[in-house]
C-alpha cells in the first residue's frame, strides 16, 4: 500500500469541495491551495471554496496511461477556467473525446480517482462533467 | 568566483542497453572522457539522475558512480531536477569548482529506462508533475504537454502539419550523429500517422525511452590550461522555476522558468541571445521545443513555429539549434540529457562533434528542463 489515510485526509478540502487559496495581500486565488501566494510572494493565504462551473480552455485524450489507471483509459484531461478565472487541470468524464470542444461548459463532480490495489484506499476527488448533457 | 572549464567529455550512444546497468554505462562514458586529457586528478563527483530511486530502488547513486570509475573515497552527490537533473548537476559541479572548494570535479549524467514496460516508465516520469493534483488523477506527463500543445496551436493558428516539421528536422540531424538513439529519417506523413500518445501529441512528437551516460571533466582555470589543449569555459549559468502544477500557472504558454534561467546566464556570460552560435534545447515533445526557443528569446511568444517553417535555426544559422538531433532523435535518457547537451555544445566549439557541425562556433548554449518547464537550467559555454 502506497497511499496512507493521512495523505488523503489532509487534502480533503481541495479534493472534495474544490477549495483553493486566496492571497491576503493581492487577493488572487490559486488552485491547488498553497500556503504562499504564487503571484505576489505573500506568505499569508486563506482557504476559499471555488465556483463549481467553468469552461474548457484546452484538453487532451490520454491513451498511454499510468500504471493503475487502465480501467479509466482513454482519460480526457481538461484545462478548465472556472467562473472566477481560476484554472484547474482535471479529468473530464461522462463525455466522449470527440465531443469535447474549446469553450465547453463543465461543472465539478466528486468521483473516484484512484484505487490503491484491491485492499488499499480508494481515493476520491474532483472531476468535471459537461453542464449540458445530451 | 573562479573560472571553470570543461577539459574532457565522454558520451555513450543512447540506446536500449539491455546488457549494461548504471555502473557499466558510467564506466564507458568516463573512460572516453579521460582519453581527452593528459592527466586528471578528480576530487569530487556530481551525478545527474532522475529515476534510480523510483525504478531501481537505488539511492546513494554517487557512491555507485564513484565505484564505476574506480575512485572510491571521493566525495559525491546526486542532483535531481526530474528531466532537468543533468543541467542542474552541471550547475552544482560548476559551483564546487567556482567556489574554490575543489579544483577538479567530474559531472556525470546517467539514466536507465529500457528495462521496464512503457506504463511503468510513464508512471515514473509523471513524478515530475504534482503528485497530489496531477499524478494521482492519472494525468501523465505527455497529457500535460498535450494541453499546452493544443492551446498553442489554437492561440497561434499553427496547423498540425506545421508542428510536424520539428521532429522531421531532428531525425535528419540524428541520422548523422553516431551517439543518437534514433538514426532513421522520417517524413511529415510519418509524424501525422504515428500512434497518438495523448492527443494531439503523437509518438513522433515525443522523445524516445533509452539508456545513456555522459561525463564532463571540470577543472579550474590554472589546471585546465595545463592539462587541456581545448578547454571550454563555462561562462554563464542560470536556473529558474515555475509552479509544480499547471493549474496555478498564469499562462502555460509562457515558459517563465526558461526566461529566468536565460536572463541570469546571459547576464553572467555578458552576451545577448544573438551572439550565440550553437544551441541545444530541451525538446521532449514538439511543443517543448517551441516553448524553449521562445523562452530563450530566439523568437517571440507564438512565433517560433513560423521561424521553423521558414527554415530558421538550421545548421549554419545563428543560432543553429539541436544539431545533435535533440531529445527527439539523439534521445532523452532523462537525468543524463542535460550533460549530453553541454558535452555536445562543447564539442561543437572544439570542432570535434561527430555529427552535423557548425564551423568556427565560439559560443554555445544548453537548455535543459524538468517537468513542464518547471525546473530549468541554461548553461553558456565559450571557447
Amino acid at each position: 500500500m502506497k497511499i496512507s489515510p493521512a495523505r488523503i485526509w489532509r487534502e480533503k478540502g481541495s479534493r472534495y469541495k474544490l477549495e483553493g487559496s486566496k492571497c491576503k495581500k493581492c487577493g488572487r486565488i490559486s488552485y491547488p491551495p498553497k500556503p504562499s501566494c504564487p503571484y505576489c510572494s505573500c506568505r499569508e493565504t486563506e482557504v476559499v471554496e471555488l465556483p463549481k462551473r467553468g469552461k474548457v480552455i484546452s484538453w487532451t485524450i490520454e491513451y498511454t496511461v499510468l500504471e493503475g489507471y487502465r480501467e479509466y483509459a482513454p482519460i480526457i484531461i481538461g484545462l478548465i477556467e472556472l467562473e472566477n478565472g481560476v484554472k484547474v487541470v482535471a479529468p473530464i468524464v461522462d463525455v466522449n473525446g470527440n465531443e469535447v470542444y474549446e469553450g465547453m461548459e463543465v461543472e465539478a463532480v466528486l468521483r473516484k480517482i484512484y484505487e490503491d490495489g484491491n485492499e488499499g484506499i480508494i481515493v476520491y476527488g474532483v472531476k468535471f462533467t459537461p453542464c449540458n448533457k445530451h | 568566483m573562479k573560472r571553470v572549464y570543461i577539459v574532457g567529455v565522454g558520451l555513450v550512444k543512447i540506446d536500449r542497453h539491455y546488457d549494461k546497468g548504471y555502473m557499466q554505462l558510467i564506466h564507458d562514458a568516463a573512460k572516453k572522457a579521460f582519453n581527452d586529457i593528459k592527466y586528471y586528478n578528480p576530487e569530487a563527483v556530481v551525478v545527474g539522475n532522475m529515476l534510480s530511486s523510483s525504478l531501481y530502488n537505488q539511492d546513494s547513486l554517487a557512491a555507485l558512480a564513484i565505484d564505476a570509475i574506480g575512485l572510491r573515497g571521493l566525495g559525491g552527490l546526486k542532483v535531481e531536477a526530474a528531466c532537468g537533473s543533468g543541467g542542474h548537476a552541471v550547475a552544482v559541479g560548476f559551483s564546487l569548482v567556482a567556489s574554490g572548494l575543489y579544483e577538479q570535479v567530474i559531472v556525470i549524467g546517467v539514466e536507465k529506462m529500457s528495462d521496464y514496460p512503457t506504463s511503468t516508465v510513464t508512471s515514473a516520469l509523471a513524478q515530475a508533475a504534482d503528485a497530489e493534483y496531477e499524478h494521482i488523477y492519472g494525468i501523465s506527463f505527455p497529457a500535460l504537454n498535450a494541453l499546452a500543445m493544443r492551446l498553442y496551436m489554437h492561440r497561434y493558428e499553427a496547423k498540425r502539419e506545421d508542428m510536424a516539421l520539428w521532429p522531421v528536422r531532428m531525425h535528419e540531424y540524428g541520422s548523422k550523429n553516431p551517439y543518437a538513439q534514433l538514426r532513421n529519417r522520417i517524413t511529415i506523413e510519418d509524424v501525422l500517422t504515428s500512434p497518438i500518445i495523448s492527443d494531439p501529441i503523437r509518438l513522433m512528437d515525443s522523445a524516445p525511452i533509452g539508456d545513456g551516460a555522459a561525463v564532463l571533466l571540470l577543472a579550474s582555470e590554472d589546471i585546465a590550461k595545463k592539462i587541456s589543449d581545448t578547454p571550454i569555459e563555462i561562462a554563464g549559468i542560470g536556473l529558474g522555476s515555475d509552479g509544480i502544477d499547471l493549474s496555478s500557472r498564469e499562462d502555460i504558454l509562457n515558459p517563465i522558468s526558461v526566461r529566468k534561467a536565460a536572463e541570469k546566464a546571459f547576464r553572467m556570460a555578458k552576451i545577448e541571445p544573438n551572439n550565440v552560435d550553437v544551441v541545444e534545447i530541451h525538446d521532449a515533445f514538439t511543443i517543448t521545443a517551441l516553448l524553449s526557443i521562445e523562452g530563450l528569446g530566439f523568437a517571440k511568444l507564438g512565433e517560433s513555429w513560423r521561424y521553423i517553417k521558414d527554415g530558421r535555426f538550421e545548421a549554419g544559422d545563428k543560432p543553429s539549434i539541436n544539431l545533435s538531433g535533440g531529445l527527439k532523435a539523439r534521445g532523452h535518457p532523462v537525468g543524463a540529457t542535460g550533460v549530453y547537451q553541454v558535452a555536445e555544445v562543447s564539442m561543437q566549439l572544439r570542432g570535434d562533434f561527430p555529427g552535423v557541425r557548425v564551423n568556427n562556433a565560439e559560443k554555445g548554449l544548453a537548455m535543459n528542463t524538468g517537468g513542464v518547464a518547471t525546473l530549468t537550467s541554461v548553461i553558456i559555454v565559450k571557447r
